[in-house]
């Protein structure tokens, strides 16, 4: 699990990249809750694009960057996710709670 | 049912065991020649039920994990991830969407994911004996190559 940023104008992108499991979610949250105490975004999108793997513990990791995200008044959205995260992102419903864009379904 | 390939994997629950129980179905699955999509949803479903035992079964010490790949006649893939761990007391809860007992770190999807990677999940657990999850899959032969 690979965790870069970009910001700009109260927009915080975090770009995941590798995989993200359990193994891995809970660092990955830390860093995530991190880069919100450091930046102090209005929104938070997490780029998805670079994820080859997720399960259900990436769903816990985009549903806590929301609340986090819902307890400052911003916003958490994903975006850009890779085919089998998308399919993960699908199965679990969280797209009615969450914005999903830039999602390749073909 | 005839069976015509099959591994048997026993590793410790150490999280790190998560990735190469995925990536060893998904190896062995190769053989049936299935699409990205199709190796996607066998490595996911496999993640959810060993992440389960990991986080479930063996709260609080290290305990065994089994898995069996098995191709049975047809291409249908059948995988069984068994622990001898604490058990779950009301499966069907277990099975609810949403419903967790591992606080905000886990989102309670994981059983929801398998059923709908998988064409069929069978869950057995007795508290204080463990719990086995079956699951199946068919792998569609594809048109040319075979």
């Amino acid at each position: 699990m690979r965790i870069s940023t970009a910001y700009d104008a109260g927009k915080l992108v975090i770009r995941l990249a590798g995989e993200l499991d359990h193994h891995g979610a809970r660092e990955a949250m830390r860093e995530i809750d991190g880069l919100i105490d450091e930046y102090l975004p209005r929104d938070t999108a997490l780029d998805m694009e670079g994820l080859s793997f997720m399960d259900s513990s990436g769903i816990a990791v985009i549903l806590k960057t929301d609340r986090r995200m819902r307890e400052m008044g911003g916003r958490a959205s994903v975006i850009n996710p890779a085919r089998q995260p998308l399919r993960v992102i699908d199965a679990s419903g969280i797209d009615r709670m969450i914005s999903v864009k830039g999602a390749r379904r073909q | 049912m005839k069976s015509e390939n099959y591994i048997k994997l026993e590793f410790p629950s150490k999280s790190v065991n998560e990735g190469f129980a995925r990536a060893a179905a998904a190896a062995f699955a190769a053989q049936l020649d299935p699409t990205l999509e199709e190796l996607g949803d066998i490595k996911t479903a496999v993640s959810e039920a060993v992440t389960n035992c990991i986080v479930h079964a063996y709260p609080d010490e290290l305990g065994r994990i089994s898995m069996r790949l098995r191709i049975m006649s047809g291409g249908r893939l059948e995988i069984v991830v068994k622990d001898a761990g604490r058990g779950i007391e009301d499966v069907a809860k277990a099975r609810e969407p949403l419903f967790t007992t591992g606080g905000e770190e886990r989102s309670g999807m994981g059983f929801t994911i398998m059923e709908s990677f998988m064409d069929k999940l069978r869950v057995r657990s007795s508290p204080g004996r463990g719990t086995t999850v079956t699951m199946l899959r068919a792998i569609k032969p594809r048109t040319g190559a075979r």
